[in-house]
C-alpha cells in the first residue's frame, strides 16, 4: 500500500465529512487509515479538536483496537488464522511455516516493508481452513506448498 | 431458452476461487457460441462441496456439480455438454435440491440461501422476502411482540435469552429515542453463519430489524460487523442501499408512514467487541470496556437509551415467525429450545459447513451422519461447541441433543452453535493454554480476573507442561478457574475456564 503523508487539509476533509455522525470516531478512524494507510499523530490531534475529545481519549481507543496503526504499514498485510476451528486443520505448522518463509515472527515486517505478517482469530472460513487473508482477499485450505505461491505472486508484483 | 449457470459470491466460495470459475464459464461459453445468464448466488452451505456451480440449462431444474477448482473443470463441464442439457458428469451431484446433505437439514432462516442472488431485492420477494414486514405493518406493536413470544425464539448469540421478553422490556420502557443494534461480531472460531446471512440473504437481516424496530418503536438501527468480514460489508451496504432505494428503509416505509433507519458500522479486530455492552461502548466511538449490568442495555443500552441488542440469526428468524406465524417456528424443536439452529461444523470434519436443524438432533448426528467424521480420517477425540469460550466435550458426551438446558447441565454452552472438531492428534493441555493465551490476548482489561487471571492461567499451565510442583500447580489452575468463573464482569473471563476446565477433567492424561 502507498502511504502518502496526509496534508492537514486531506485530514480535516476526511474528519469534517462526518464528524456530527453519532459515535463517529471508530468510522472516521476506518477513513483516516483506509485513505493514508495509517492514523499519525497529526489527525489524533484534529481529531482531538474535532470530537471535543483529549488526545489521550483518541490515543486510548486507537490502541484499544488491533486493527488501528500509527505508524505507516507495509506495502500488503498476510494474516494468518490462529483459531480452534483453523488448528484443528494444521494453523500451527502453518504459522510456523509463515513466519520462515517471510523471515519474520508474527507482528514483524519484511526488511524491505513489503509484508507484515499478523495473527487473526478467526475469519469465519472454519470449515476449508487452514485460512489467510492478504489485504481484503481471503484464502482457503492453504497449506505449505499454497501459501508459497500465494507469496511467490505477492513479492513477484514487487520486483 | 436461457441457460442459467450459478456460481456463489460468499468468502468461503470466493476463498477457493469462485470469481476465476465465474470468469472461466463467461469466457468459455462464449467461446463455444452458448448465451449463459450467470447469476451470483449464495453459497448453499455445503463447503466440501464449494465452488459449487449450479447449471440450469432450460427446464428450471438446477443441477448441481462441484468441487469446480478450476479451469479446467470448467472446460471439462462445457465440453462435457452440461450447458445443452446433458446432466452427467464425473462432478454432477444431480439436482441440487435433492443433495442428501440438504434435504436432511430443516431450512427455515436459510430457505433461500444459496437460493437466491443476495444482490437483488427483486429476487428476494420473489422468495417470500418482506412478508413478514407486511404483516407487522398492519399489527400493532404489542403484537409484534407476542407473536416473538409466542414462537419461542431465544437469542441466537449465545446467552439464550427469550427474544420476546426483551423486546417487551424496550417496547415498554418510555423514551424520546430507542434503538435497533445487531450484534455481527461473529468472532467466535467455528462461527460462520452471520457470515452467511449477510452475505447471501441480507434483507432477510434488514426485514428482521425493521420488525424489531416497530415492535419497539425505535427509529433508528446499527448492525456491527467485524472488520474480518468484508465481503459481507459490500454486500450488506449493497442491500441497505438498494432497500433504501426503494423505499423498504427511510421515513416512510412502502407508504406506511412508519420510519427506519439502519446503518453500517464497522469494528476493528477486538473480540471483546462481541459482548453486548462493549459493543455499545464501540458504538459510541470509545474503547471496547464491558459495562457492569444492571442497568440493561435493554433499558440504558446505545447513547443511554433503550435497545434492543440481538444477533444476527436471532434478527434473521423473526421474518419467518411473523410471516408463517409463531405457532409454526415453535412446533420445531423441544423442551424450552424451540425452533431450529443454524449449526456450523467445522475444524477437522470432511463434510463442514452450514447445517440448520431443529433443536434436540444429537450432536453425534451432526458430527458423525451429516459431517461423514474427521476430514483426517482419524478418530474424533474433542469437539468444542459455543466457541472459544465453549467447553471441549470427549466421546462420551457427543449423544447430547442441542437444548440449551442439557448443554448447561453438563457444564458445556451450546452458544451460537459452532461445532469444532478435533482428530486424535490434538493436544488438550496446549487447547488448554491457548483458551488462556486468547484471553489474555482479548480481555478488555476493566476487571481483575479476566485481565490479570488469563495471564496467569498461561503460566500455571506452563509448569504444569514442564513437570514443575505438578499436584500443586493443578490445584491452583482449577482455583484460578473458580475465581475467573465468580469474578470477572462478562463471559470473556466468567468463561475462558469452561475450554480449560473442560480440557483437564475428561483429558487428564494431556496434563500428566
Amino acid at each position: 500500500m502507498q502511504t502518502p503523508s496526509p496534508s492537514r487539509e486531506e485530514l480535516r476533509t476526511l474528519i469534517d465529512a462526518r464528524r456530527d455522525e453519532p459515535g463517529a470516531l471508530l468510522p472516521l478512524l476506518h477513513d483516516i487509515q483506509n485513505t493514508f494507510g495509517y492514523i499519525n499523530a497529526e489527525a489524533v490531534s484534529l481529531l482531538a479538536d474535532a470530537l471535543q475529545q483529549t488526545e489521550a481519549e483518541i490515543h486510548g481507543v486507537i490502541s484499544f483496537y488491533h486493527q488501528f496503526r500509527t505508524t505507516p504499514p507495509a506495502r500488503h498485510r498476510v494474516q494468518i488464522c490462529r483459531a480452534e476451528a483453523c488448528q484443528a486443520r494444521g494453523a500451527r505448522s502453518l504459522e510456523a511455516h509463515a513466519c520462515k518463509r517471510l523471515g519474520v515472527s508474527m507482528h514483524g515486517m519484511t526488511a524491505d516493508q513489503h509484508i507484515q505478517l499478523d495473527p487473526v482469530y478467526c475469519l469465519g472460513n472454519c470449515a476449508t481452513g487452514p485460512n489467510v487473508r492478504i489485504d481484503n482477499r481471503l484464502a482457503g485450505r492453504v497449506d505449505a506448498a499454497r501459501f508459497d505461491r500465494l507469496m511467490d505472486e505477492l513479492e513477484g508484483e514487487h520486483r | 431458452m436461457t441457460i442459467t449457470v450459478y456460481v456463489p459470491c460468499d468468502a468461503t466460495a470466493l476463498s477457493l476461487g469462485a470469481d476465476q470459475i465465474a470468469d472461466d464459464f463467461v469466457r468459455l461459453s462464449a467461446q463455444t457460441g452458448h448465451d449463459i445468464r450467470l447469476v451470483r448466488n449464495g453459497s448453499r452451505g455445503l463447503f466440501w462441496l464449494e465452488p459449487l456451480v449450479e447449471i440450469d440449462s432450460g427446464d428450471g431444474v438446477r443441477i448441481a456439480y462441484g468441487p469446480v477448482t478450476g479451469s479446467h473443470d470448467v472446460e471439462s463441464l462445457i465440453k462435457t455438454g452440461v450447458l445443452d442439457g446433458h446432466k452427467e458428469h464425473a462432478l454432477a451431484l444431480g439436482p441440487v435440491t435433492e443433495i442428501p446433505a440438504l434435504q436432511a437439514q430443516t431450512r427455515l432462516t436459510f430457505r433461500r440461501i444459496g437460493v437466491t442472488d443476495p444482490r437483488s431485492l427483486d429476487d428476494y420477494r420473489a422468495h417470500g422476502g418482506y412478508q413478514g414486514l407486511e404483516k407487522a405493518l398492519q399489527s400493532d406493536a404489542q403484537a409484534i411482540v407476542d407473536a416473538v413470544k409466542e414462537s419461542g425464539l431465544r437469542g441466537r448469540g449465545g446467552a439464550a435469552f427469550p427474544t420476546g421478553i426483551k423486546w417487551q422490556t424496550v417496547h415498554d420502557a418510555q423514551a424520546d429515542q430507542k434503538y435497533i443494534v445487531c450484534n455481527a461480531d461473529e468472532g467466535d472460531s467455528g462461527t460462520f453463519a452471520d457470515r452467511l446471512v449477510m452475505e447471501c440473504d441480507p434483507f432477510m437481516l434488514i426485514e428482521g430489524m425493521t420488525i424489531a424496530g416497530l415492535a419497539a418503536g425505535a427509529s433508528e438501527g446499527y448492525v456491527y460487523l467485524r472488520s474480518e468480514y468484508p465481503v459481507a460489508a459490500d454486500i450488506f451496504q449493497h442491500a441497505i442501499d438498494t432497500a433504501s432505494a426503494q423505499g423498504w428503509l427511510g421515513d416512510d416505509i412502502r407508504g406506511s408512514g412508519r420510519r427506519f433507519h439502519l446503518h453500517l458500522r464497522i469494528g476493528a479486530e477486538a473480540y471483546i467487541c462481541g459482548e453486548e455492552t462493549s459493543l455499545l461502548e464501540s458504538l459510541e466511538g470509545k474503547r471496547g470496556l464491558v459495562r457492569a449490568k444492571p442497568p440493561l442495555p435493554a433499558l440504558v443500552g446505545l447513547f443511554g437509551k433503550p435497545t434492543i441488542v440481538n444477533n444476527v440469526l436471532t434478527f434473521a428468524a423473526v421474518p419467518e415467525i411473523l410471516a408463517a406465524g409463531a405457532g409454526e417456528y415453535y412446533k420445531h424443536g423441544e423442551a424450552r429450545s424451540r425452533g431450529t439452529l443454524p449449526v456450523q461444523l467445522a475444524g477437522n470434519i470432511r463434510n463442514g459447513g452450514l447445517f440448520e436443524v431443529p433443536f434436540g438432533t444429537p450432536l453425534r448426528t451432526l458430527i458423525e451422519d451429516l459431517g461423514g467424521g474427521t476430514a483426517s480420517g482419524h478418530p474424533v477425540r474433542a469437539v468444542q461447541v459455543g466457541g472459544p469460550l465453549g467447553a471441549y466435550l470427549p466421546q462420551s458426551q457427543l449423544d447430547l441433543p442441542l437444548d440449551y438446558e442439557q448443554f448447561a447441565e453438563a457444564n458445556a454452552v451450546l452458544g451460537h452453535g459452532g461445532v469444532v472438531v478435533f482428530d486424535d492428534t490434538v493436544d488438550m493441555l496446549e487447547q488448554a493454554r491457548f483458551s488462556m493465551a486468547f484471553c489474555a490476548a482479548e480481555s478488555c482489561g476493566k476487571c481483575t480476573p479476566c485481565r490479570i487471571g488469563s495471564q496467569r492461567g498461561v503460566e500455571v499451565i506452563d509448569r504444569i507442561r514442564n513437570k514443575e510442583n505438578h499436584a500443586m500447580n493443578m490445584a491452583l489452575l482449577s482455583d484460578l478457574c473458580d475465581t475467573m468463573v465468580d469474578g470477572s464482569l462478562c463471559a470473556m473471563g466468567g468463561m475462558t475456564p469452561f475450554p480449560v476446565r473442560s480440557a483437564f477433567t475428561h483429558f487428564p492424561d494431556d496434563f500428566k
